[in-house]
C-alpha cells in the first residue's frame, strides 16, 4: 500500500517509542502516562462527540466502571490483571448499554444534561459502596505482569498505555472509514438522511456510546494498575468535565485531535500547577480558571478546535486511490414499466384542525416520471414526507407493490428500494463526496462494528465506494469524488443527492425540488440522467416548482391546491386546465 | 433637514445574496417611489422572500440599498427605527402571547405617547383585533393572524412596509379581503413592497411591478402592462406545451 | 478535584442532615407527626432557595438559549460577600467585579476598533468602568463601618448583580449564534473559570453569614426561624416582581416575546444583546438573593454553588426549562425529596436527587416535538 500515506503515523510511532529511552525527566513520562489515558477517553468522546454529536459530561463513571471492576477482583479475590481486563471492558459496555439506551433517546439539550445528571449520581453512588471502599477506595492493587515481568514502573506502563493508545486510535479510524462509520458520521446532521438510506440511527448512536464506554472502562483498568488504588475523584464529573474539554480543544471531530488536545490539556495543567503558585501565591486548583477560560475562548474563536490548525499547517496527504472492485453488489430486478409500484389512496394529513392533504389519491408506475406540483403551501411537501414516512398519515394508505406500507418507518422504507432526495438537501458537508454517495449503498452491504474495527471488510467497503463512484461517473460529478460535499454549489449538491439515491439501487426514486437552483444546463442534463432512468425501468416521482422542467419531462401530473388533487393527467391538458391557471396566477381566469 | 437628493425611498443596486457557497440573487435592482406599491412577483423559489429579508437586513447582502436617499442602517433594529418594517411569510408573531401584547411589542422603539396614538389607529383599523385583544395570538385564524403581522407592523410606525406573501394559505375570500386592506393601507402615505404569488391579485394594486426568476430580475414596468404580459404566464406555468 | 466535591458534600448538610441526625435514634419508630413537620418546613426552606434558581434558569434558558450551568456561583459569591461583609471585611468580590468590567470594556473597545460614535464608547465606559469603579468605592468606604444587616444584603445584591451583565458581554455576546449545545458547553467553561474565581478570592475555607433576623417564632409545635420566613418573603417577593415585570412592562414582554419567537421580535426592534443583557442582569440579581437568603442557614465553600445550583437545575428540568410556575412547584419537591432522602437515606441523598432528573429527561424527550438547532 501507499506508503507514503502510513508514513506519518509510523514517524509518530517511532518517536513514541524511543521517548523513554532518551535522557528526559522522569515527570515527562509521567505526564505522557496521564496524556495517554486521558487521550483513550478522549478518542471515544470525539467518536460520541465529535463525530456522533452526543454531547457527554459522564465519560469519567466508565473510567469507574473500568477501574473498579479491575479493582474488586484483583485485590479481594485475586484474579490476575489480563483477565480482568476483558471483564472491565464487559461492565463498561454492561453498564453503557442501559445508560446509552435511555440516554440516545433524549432529545437535543437534554442530552448532555441527562449525562450531568448520570455522571454526578454514579459519582456519588462510587463513594458510598462499601464494596468500592466509599471515599477512601481501593489500595493494594497488583501491577500487570507478562511473562514474569511486572509493569511497575512509569517506563514500563507507558509501553502498555501508549500500545492500547495507538491501537484503539487506528480501530477508531478504521471504523469511521467505513459502512458503519459513515452512518455514525450522519447521525451529526440530524441523521434523517442516514435514517432515509436504511441506517438504524438509534443503533448507530448506541454502537457509539458503548464504544466511547468501553474505551473509557480500558482508561480506567491501565489507571488502576499504574496508580495501583482507586478512589471516586477521577471518576466524577469534573474530570468528565475535562475530558470533554480536551475533545473541544482538540477539535471535537478527529480522533488524532483527542490525542493533541488531551496534550494540551494536561501539559498545560501541569505547567500552571508547577508555576502558578509562584506567581499568584495561591496554591490549589487555580488551573480551572484557566481551562474555564480556554473552553469558552475556543468556542468563540475556533469552534472546530485547534487540530484543524495543525492539520492546515502539516503538508497535505495524497488523496485516496481510485476504489476499484472485482465484486459486483447484487442489484433489484425491476417491474416492467406501467406496473403500478406505489399507490397512493386517500391520504389524509391533519395538523390539528389544518388539513394539509385531503384524502390525496394517485400512482407512480415503474418506468414513468410523475411530476407532483401546486401553488406554496399546497401540501405537495407533506404528501412527499406521507409516502417516505416521515410523516404519518391521518387517514388513508400507501402502497407499494400491493403492500400497504402505511406506519413503516423511513429505514423499513428505504429497504423496499425506495430512495429520495430532499428539498433541503442533507448532505454530510465535511465528508468526501464519494463517500456522501456511498451512504446510499447502506443497505447493499453488511459488515458491522467488529470487522469494520479491524478491517476485515475491506472487500466489500471497496465495492461500495466502487458503487459510488460508478454513480458520481453517472449524474457527472467525477471530477469532484474527493472533495468535501460541503464544497459543492447548491445545484451540484442536488445533483450529489440524487447519485446518493441511484446508489441504493431503487426502484422507486422520490425527487424533491431537484431542479431548484441548477443552471440551465445542469436542468437539461439532470432531465436526460431522469429519461434514462425511465427508461431502465425505474419509477420517478418529482415535487416541483420549476414548470419548465416538469412540462418536458413529466408523463403524469398532479397538480395539488389547498392539499386537495384539483387536476391530473398529461401535462399539455394539465396546463391548460382553468383550476391550475387560477391556483398558480391567482384570481378568476 | 437634509435634502433628499433621490426622489425614490428604496433604491436596490445589484444585490446579491448567498446562502452558504449558493448565491440565490444575482444582483437585483429595483426602485420605488415614496407612497407607491411596487410588487415582486415570480414562481415559487424565485428569491422573492429572500429580496425582502435583505432589505430588511437579516440576511446578508452585497450591493447598495439607499433608503430615504442614504445608506440603510445596518443593523435590523436600526432599520425598524428608520421606519422599515417586515411582515414576513410565517408571520412570526408571538403565539403564546396575548393579541394586545403583540400589538404593543410592534411599536417597542416608538414613545408611549407615539404607542398610544397608533394604537387607536390600529385597532379602528382592525376592530376584529380589538374584540379579541385578550386572546393569545395562536389561537387566532389565519386571516386573523395575517391582520395581527400587519397591525403589529403599523404599530412600529413603517414608512415602508415590506409585505412578503400576505395572502399565502389564506382562502380566496380572505385574500380579497387582506389585499384591500393593503390597498387602503397605501391611502396612510405608507409605500408597500408586496412579495406575493398571487400575481394577478397582486398586479391589480400595484402601481409597478417586477417578474422575478431565478435570482434575477426577468421582466419589470408598470402594474397593468406586466399583467398582460406572456411572459407572466410562462414564467409561471413553463414554457412547453 | 475530590476535595472540591467532599467540601461540597459536608457544606451540604442542610437542616434536614441535622435533624436526620438528631432523631436517627428513631428512625425505626414510626415517622410522627413532628418529624413530617421538621422535614416538610425544612424541605419548603430550602425548595424556595431552589425555586429562585430554577426560575433564574428558566428565564435566562428562554430568553437566551444559554443553560446557565453557573447560576449557582453567583449564589456563592452572594453568600460569601455577605459573610466577609458581616466580619467588616471588604470583600474581594469588588475586584473580581471590577475585573470583570475593565474585561468587558476591553472587548468593547476590540469592537469598536473600526470606528464608533462618542454615544456608545461614553456608555461603554459608564457601564464598564464608571459602575463596578462606583461599587468599588461605596463598598469599599462602607463595608468597614459595620452596616446593619439590611445594608449588608442590599450591598451584596449591588455587588453581584452587575456581573451578570459583564459574563452575557464577555463570555456570551459573541456566541450570540451559536447553538444551544456549544452554549451549554461554553457554560461549563464559564461554571469553571467562575468557581476557580472563587477559590482564588475567597480561598477554601467555608463561611457562613449571620441571619438577617435571629429571632424564632414557635407556631403551634413547630419552630420557624425568622431566617426561613426572610427566605419565604423574599421568594414571594421575587416571584410577585418577575411576574409584574413581564405581564406589565414593554422591556418585559420583549423578554418574553424574545423567548417565544426570537425572529419575531428582532422584527419588532428588540435587539438581541438587550434582551441578553437583561435577562442575564436579572439572573445574577435573582443568584446574589438566594446567596444571602442561604448564606446563614449553611456553610458556603467556593464551590457549593454548583451543587445547589444543580438542584434549582433539576427543578428547572421538570418545568422542561421553560414553565416557570411549574419549576416552582419542582423545586419545592425537590427540596422535600431531598430533605426526606436525608432523613431516610442521607448517604443516598446526591443519588437520589440527581437520578430523578433521569426519568423526567426521558419523559420530556418523549412528549416535547423537539427539533434539533442545526
Amino acid at each position: 500500500m501507499k506508503i507514503e500515506r502510513l508514513l506519518p503515523g509510523l514517524a509518530g510511532i517511532v518517536l513514541l517509542s524511543v521517548v523513554p529511552l532518551l535522557p528526559v525527566p522522569p515527570f515527562w513520562i509521567t505526564i505522557l502516562n496521564n496524556i495517554g489515558l486521558a487521550s483513550l477517553v478522549t478518542i471515544g468522546l470525539v467518536l460520541l462527540t465529535g463525530v456522533g454529536g452526543l454531547t457527554s459530561f459522564g465519560q469519567a463513571a466508565f473510567c469507574g466502571f473500568g477501574a473498579y471492576t479491575t479493582a474488586v477482583l484483583s485485590t479481594n479475590y485475586g484474579v490476575s490483571p489480563w483477565l480482568t481486563l476483558p471483564l472491565s471492558l464487559l461492565v463498561g459496555a454492561a453498564t453503557a448499554l442501559p445508560l446509552g439506551l435511555i440516554t440516545v433517546r433524549l432529545s437535543g439539550h437534554f442530552l448532555p444534561l441527562g449525562t450531568i445528571a448520570w455522571g454526578l449520581a454514579l459519582y456519588y453512588l462510587f463513594g458510598k459502596i462499601d464494596l468500592l471502599g466509599r471515599y477512601d477506595g481501593i489500595s493494594g492493587i497488583p501491577p500487570v505482569e507478562f511473562a514474569g515481568y511486572r509493569f511497575l514502573s512509569d517506563d514500563s506502563i507507558y509501553y502498555l498505555i501508549w500500545f492500547f493508545v495507538v491501537a484503539v486510535a487506528i480501530g477508531a479510524r478504521n471504523l469511521l472509514d467505513s459502512r458503519i462509520g459513515r452512518g455514525i458520521r450522519a447521525l451529526r446532521g440530524g441523521g434523517q438522511a442516514a435514517e432515509a438510506f436504511g441506517v438504524n440511527v438509534v443503533r448507530a448512536k448506541l454502537t457509539v456510546f458503548v464504544f466511547a464506554a468501553v474505551v473509557a472502562a480500558l482508561s480506567g483498568w491501565l489507571y488502576a494498575h499504574m496508580q495501583r488504588n482507586v478512589n471516586p475523584t477521577p471518576f466524577g464529573l469534573s474530570m468528565g468535565i475535562e475530558y470533554l474539554l480536551m475533545a473541544v480543544v482538540g477539535g471535537s471531530g478527529h480522533v488524532w485531535g483527542a490525542i493533541f488536545g488531551a496534550s494540551i490539556v494536561l501539559i498545560l495543567k501541569d505547567v500552571l500547577q508547577r508555576f502558578l503558585p509562584d506567581l499568584i501565591g495561591t496554591t490549589a486548583n487555580f488551573e480551572m480558571v484557566v481551562f474555564g477560560i480556554l473552553l469558552v475562548v475556543i468556542l468563540q474563536l475556533s469552534r472546530d478546535g485547534l487540530w484543524p490548525l495543525v492539520l492546515k499547517a502539516l503538508p497535505a496527504r495524497p488523496p485516496k486511490p481510485v476504489p476499484v472492485s472485482d465484486r459486483k453488489l447484487s442489484r433489484r430486478t425491476l417491474a416492467p414499466a406501467g406496473t403500478p409500484l406505489i399507490r397512493v389512496d386517500k391520504a389524509r394529513k391533519a395538523f390539528g384542525g389544518l388539513v394539509a392533504v385531503n384524502d390525496v389519491s394517485f400512482e407512480v408506475p415503474a418506468g414513468r416520471v410523475v411530476g407532483l406540483i401546486g401553488p406554496n403551501g399546497a401540501g405537495k411537501s407533506t404528501t412527499f414526507n406521507l409516502i417516505t414516512g416521515i410523516a404519518s398519515l391521518t387517514g388513508g394508505t400507501v402502497f407499494y407493490q400491493g403492500q400497504p406500507m402505511s406506519g413503516d418507518s423511513p429505514r423499513q422504507i428505504a429497504r423496499h428500494g425506495i430512495a429520495r432526495t430532499f428539498q433541503h438537501a442533507k448532505i454530510l458537508p465535511d465528508m468526501s463526496v464519494l463517500e456522501n454517495v456511498a451512504l446510499g449503498a447502506h443497505l447493499r452491504g453488511s459488515a458491522g462494528v467488529f470487522r469494520s474495527f479491524l478491517r476485515l471488510e475491506r472487500a466489500e467497503e471497496a465495492a461500495l465506494l466502487a458503487e459510488a463512484a460508478i454513480q458520481l461517473d453517472r449524474v457527472g460529478l467525477s471530477e469532484y469524488r474527493d472533495r468535501s460535499a460541503g464544497d459543492l454549489a447548491l445545484g451540484q449538491i442536488r445533483i450529489l443527492e440524487i447519485a446518493r439515491a441511484l446508489a441504493a439501487d431503487p426502484t422507486v426514486l422520490l425527487l424533491d425540488e431537484p431542479a431548484a437552483g441548477l443552471r440551465h444546463g445542469e436542468k437539461q442534463e439532470l432531465a436526460s440522467l431522469l429519461k434514462k432512468l425511465r427508461e431502465e425501468g425505474v419509477a420517478v416521482l418529482l415535487v416541483e416548482h420549476d414548470m419548465g422542467f416538469v412540462m418536458g419531462l413529466v408523463d403524469h401530473l398532479v397538480v395539488l391546491d389547498f392539499g386537495t388533487l384539483i387536476a391530473e393527467g398529461r401535462p399539455a391538458d394539465v396546463r391548460k386546465h382553468p383550476a391550475v391557471v387560477a391556483a398558480y396566477l391567482g384570481g378568476a381566469a | 433637514m437634509r435634502e433628499t437628493v433621490s426622489p425614490n425611498l428604496l433604491e436596490l443596486s445589484n444585490i446579491h445574496v448567498s446562502y452558504g457557497r449558493a448565491e440565490v440573487l444575482h444582483g437585483i435592482s429595483l426602485a420605488m417611489k415614496p407612497g407607491s406599491i411596487v410588487t415582486v412577483i415570480g414562481a415559487n423559489g424565485a428569491g422573492k422572500s429572500t429580496l425582502l429579508n435583505a432589505v430588511m437586513g437579516i440576511v446578508p447582502s452585497k450591493g447598495t440599498i439607499l433608503y430615504d436617499g442614504a445608506p440603510v442602517p445596518r443593523s435590523v433594529e436600526g432599520r425598524v427605527a428608520a421606519g422599515l418594517c417586515l411582515v414576513p411569510e410565517k408571520r412570526e408573531l408571538f403565539a403564546t402571547m396575548s393579541v394586545e401584547d403583540n400589538i404593543e411589542l410592534g411599536g417597542f422603539l416608538r414613545s408611549a405617547t407615539e404607542r398610544a396614538e397608533t394604537r387607536a389607529d390600529v385597532y379602528s383599523r382592525f376592530p376584529r383585533l380589538a374584540e379579541r385583544r385578550k386572546q393569545l395570538a395562536g389561537t387566532l385564524s389565519g386571516g386573523e393572524r395575517q391582520m395581527l403581522a400587519l397591525a403589529r407592523a403599523l404599530m412600529s410606525r413603517p414608512r415602508l412596509l415590506l409585505l412578503d406573501e400576505p395572502s399565502l394559505g389564506l382562502a380566496p375570500k380572505i385574500v380579497v379581503d387582506i389585499l384591500n386592506i393593503v390597498a387602503e393601507l397605501r391611502k396612510t402615505g405608507v409605500s408597500i413592497l408586496l412579495v406575493e404569488q398571487n400575481a394577478r391579485a397582486a398586479l391589480e394594486i400595484a402601481d409597478e411591478g417586477y417578474l422575478v426568476e431565478l435570482g434575477d430580475v426577468k421582466l419589470s414596468g408598470p402594474a397593468s402592462e406586466l399583467a398582460v404580459d406572456p411572459a407572466l404566464m410562462e414564467s409561471y406555468l413553463g414554457a412547453h406545451g | 478535584m475530590t476535595s472540591n466535591m467532599k467540601a461540597s458534600l459536608s457544606a451540604n448538610q442542610e437542616p434536614g442532615q441535622n435533624l436526620s441526625g438528631i432523631f436517627r435514634n428513631r428512625r425505626n419508630s414510626l415517622l410522627d407527626a413532628m418529624i413530617a413537620a421538621f422535614l416538610i418546613q425544612d424541605g419548603i426552606t430550602n425548595g424556595a432557595v431552589y425555586a429562585l434558581l430554577g426560575l433564574a434558569l428558566v428565564l435566562l434558558f428562554s430568553v437566551t438559549r444559554v443553560i446557565f450551568i453557573p447560576q449557582g456561583e453567583f449564589v456563592a459569591y452572594g453568600a460569601l460577600t455577605l459573610a466577609l461583609l458581616d466580619g467588616a471585611k471588604v470583600p474581594a468580590t469588588i475586584s473580581l467585579l471590577v475585573s470583570f468590567g475593565v474585561i468587558a470594556f476591553l472587548l468593547d473597545l476590540w469592537g469598536m476598533r473600526r470606528g464608533t460614535d462618542a454615544r456608545t464608547f461614553l456608555r461603554s465606559v459608564g457601564l464598564n468602568l464608571v459602575l463596578p469603579g462606583a461599587i468599588y468605592g461605596i463598598t469599599a468606604a462602607l463595608a468597614p463601618l459595620g452596616l446593619p444587616s439590611v445594608a449588608k444584603a442590599l450591598l451584596t445584591v449591588l455587588i453581584i448583580t452587575p456581573m451578570g451583565l459583564y459574563i452575557y458581554r464577555i463570555a456570551y455576546r459573541p456566541l450570540a449564534d451559536a447553538s444551544v449545545l456549544v452554549l451549554l458547553i461554553a457554560s461549563v467553561g464559564v461554571h469553571l473559570a467562575m468557581m476557580g474565581l472563587g477559590l482564588v478570592f475567597f480561598g477554601a475555607e467555608g463561611l457562613r453569614a449571620e441571619p438577617l433576623a435571629d429571632e424564632n417564632y414557635t407556631v403551634g409545635m413547630l419552630m420557624v426561624s425568622a431566617q426561613s420566613l426572610c427566605i419565604y418573603g423574599a421568594t414571594i417577593a421575587i416571584i410577585v416582581a418577575l411576574y409584574l415585570f413581564f405581564e406589565r412592562t414593554l422591556l418585559g414582554k420583549a423578554l418574553r416575546a424574545t423567548a417565544v419567537n426570537r425572529l419575531g421580535a428582532r422584527l419588532v426592534g428588540v435587539r438581541t444583546h438587550l434582551t441578553g443583557v437583561t435577562a442575564f442582569t436579572l439572573a445574577a440579581a435573582i443568584g446574589a438573593v438566594s446567596g444571602v437568603l442561604i448564606g446563614p442557614i449553611t456553610t458556603i465553600y467556593y464551590d457549593t454553588g454548583f451543587l445547589i445550583g444543580l438542584k434549582g437545575f433539576v427543578a428547572a428540568i421538570i418545568g422542561g426549562l421553560g414553565s416557570f410556575p411549574i419549576t416552582a412547584i419542582a423545586a419545592i419537591g425537590v427540596g422535600l425529596v431531598e430533605s426526606f432522602s436525608s432523613f431516610f437515606a442521607s448517604s443516598y441523598k446526591e443519588v437520589i436527587v440527581f437520578g430523578l432528573i433521569i426519568p423526567v429527561l426521558i419523559w420530556l424527550s418523549l412528549s416535547h416535538a423537539f427539533h434539533e438547532e442545526e
